[in-house]
């Protein structure tokens, strides 16, 4: 694996608001990590400091070897960035706008024609190519700062809230992209959907108060939720009671939550010890009881509650 | 190199899409036409040159060199596109350069575009042709100084009205900084260099004199060195103000 990204003990401050405080992590090619984070906690930041954006107040972010600050140009040249709200200039239309970036970038002539119409064509871009940027909707608006990122066909790609505003499809299709192009990439995303981490990141990581509390791949996060492996089981033909403390008997259970009746619908959740894989025992467990199961499901845990947890959490803040 | 001929010709074509280069274009030459035949009584005077015209043209870029300039990087600001600009490969300089290269270049365009004036003066008399081109080159160097300080108020803000004005009262303290109004504030206590240096930075001067039709080397360097110092102030301040 070849390192692309390296962020060492980064820092920003701002006047006495500290924004990112110590954040150090690598990406390598081939990644998709993802920042999770509530509004304000340093996402944006961080991203506008790999970027080369803004200037940190101490350490060091180095792009394919390139630190950002000493060796800027060389650094800008191999990343692709959506700033955050995809701006653009709203009076170009889509078709100026990306000829103009690839210019920047260097193309020229019939390299710079081909890229544009195959980056155009990567996201969907053919039917408003000729209008002005102000003019398109939220979808296309948001389309065109993701080819202006791609279009030089960047090592590292930094994206800062990708799918912020589209509709169901349209975030389909930019994942779909994202998951594309991401075996010849490091790519960066931020975002607060987390249904977006388990559909293209390989790799989470929570930041809360300009620091890192959690990074995994978003299994392991999950793994940290309280209700991560807990059984949720609806039987029948038994008292809540009489379940409840029948099944505190079966090996491996640790705790017993009564979830409500239903009429002769008993629900309860079942905790494991350390996150033991119970559902066979439970199921087999009712059923010789003589308990009519008609819901039986594990859970795998919830990112939102780990999520809740980590930047809520009084370790969090402090 | 090349890329601020990107950024220029980009920065270009966008007056020219939008409505400010008709609007621009249109007032400067209806201002000028107006304030050179009513308040310079160009035919009254019985003279073959362009004085009367060339006289009112600080005081018509007092007003619209700022009203071109307060967007160069407020708008940049406030779309946020100067994230997208200044993550692409570019250096600093290169874009405030490019920037203002597009903007002194389209005022160099509205004033081209006063060419009747030289043909009316040459039909009707016999002029220093001379000292009419040194004029016109004084006159945009005068509008580059001009614009050179709008653009550094422009990076100050991103409220383009408040670049406006801040950058219309700075332009008039550099027209006026010869005359009593500005000297007066300190002559009682600054040491005479001092008031000597101040009344040397004055715009009408160093544009007088050219317009007198002598380039002296002095006078282009004065306009020059005062872009230089103002772009150098944008970038500084650009860089400074990222954050906000």
């Amino acid at each position: 694996m070849t390192t692309m990204v390296e962020i060492n003990n980064l820092r920003k401050t701002f006047g006495p608001i500290v924004a990112v405080d110590g954040v150090t992590f690598t990406v390598e090619k081939g990644e998709v990590l993802g920042f999770l984070g509530p509004n304000g906690a340093g996402k944006s930041t961080t991203m506008k400091m790999i970027t080369g954006f803004l200037t940190p107040t101490s350490g060091t972010v180095r792009i394919c070897g390139h630190d950002v600050q000493d060796d800027a140009l060389a650094a800008k040249t191999r990343i692709g960035y959506l700033p955050e709200g995809a701006p653009a200039y709203q009076d170009m239309t889509p078709a100026s706008f990306l000829t103009f970036i690839g210019q920047m970038r260097g193309l020229s002539g019939d390299a710079l024609k081909r890229t544009v119409s195959e980056t155009v064509e990567k996201v969907n871009l053919q039917s408003v190519l000729d209008q002005p940027i102000e003019t398109l909707s939220k979808g296309f608006k948001r389309r065109v700062g993701l080819a202006q990122a791609i279009l030089h066909d960047p090592e590292v790609l930094v994206l800062d809230e990708p799918t912020d505003g589209l509709d169901p499809n349209q975030k389909h299709e930019v994942r779909t992209l994202i998951r594309a192009m991401s075996e010849e990439k490091a790519i960066i995303l931020s975002t607060h959907i987390l249904e977006e981490v388990h559909a293209v990141c390989s790799r989470a990581m929570i930041i809360a108060k300009g620091k890192v509390v959690s990074d995994g791949t978003p299994a392991e996060l999950e793994g940290q939720a309280p209700t991560h492996n807990t059984v949720l089981i609806t039987v029948s033909g038994v008292e809540p009671a009489v379940a409840h403390e029948r099944f505190m008997t079966v090996k491996g259970v640790k705790k017993v939550e009564d979830k409500g009746k239903d009429g002769e619908l008993v629900r309860l959740r079942i905790y494991p010890d350390d996150g033991q894989w119970i559902l066979p025992d439970i199921g087999q467990y009712a059923r010789e009881q003589g308990w009519k199961v008609q819901e039986l499901y594990q859970d795998r845990g919830q990112l939102d509650d780990v999520f809740r947890l980590l930047t809520t959490s009084k370790q969090a803040l402090s | 190199m090349e890329r601020i001929r990107v950024i220029f010709k980009r920065e270009l074509a966008g007056y020219f899409a939008t409505p400010i280069a008709a609007v621009f274009i249109v007032i400067f030459l209806m201002l000028s036409g107006a304030f050179t035949f009513y308040l310079g009584n160009f035919f009254v005077r019985g003279q073959a040159d362009l004085v009367p015209f060339f006289d009112f043209h600080p005081w018509l870029y007092l007003v619209l060199i700022p009203a071109l300039a307060m967007r160069l990087w407020a708008e940049e600001r406030r779309s946020g596109t100067i994230e997208l600009l200044l993550t692409l490969p570019v250096t600093m300089w290169e874009a405030v350069a490019g920037k203002f290269l597009a903007a002194w270049c389209f005022t160099g365009v509205a004033l081209a575009l006063t060419f009747p004036m030289w043909i009316t003066v040459n039909l009707l008399g016999e002029p220093d042709n001379g000292v009419i081109l040194a004029s016109y080159i004084g006159s945009l160097l005068m509008a580059g100084g001009f614009l050179a300080i709008g653009s550094c108020i422009s990076a100050l803000t991103k409220n383009q009205v408040i670049a406006f004005v801040v950058s219309v009262v700075i332009c008039l303290g550099f027209i006026l900084s010869g005359f009593p109004l500005v000297l007066e504030l300190f002559s009682g206590w600054a040491p005479q260099f001092l008031l000597s240096a101040i009344s040397s930075f004055s715009f009408l001067t160093h544009f007088q004199s050219i317009s007198k039709g002598v380039l002296d080397l002095r006078d282009i360097l004065y306009f020059l060195s005062l872009i230089a110092f103002w772009l150098f102030a944008t970038a500084t301040v650009i860089d400074m103000k990222k954050a906000e």
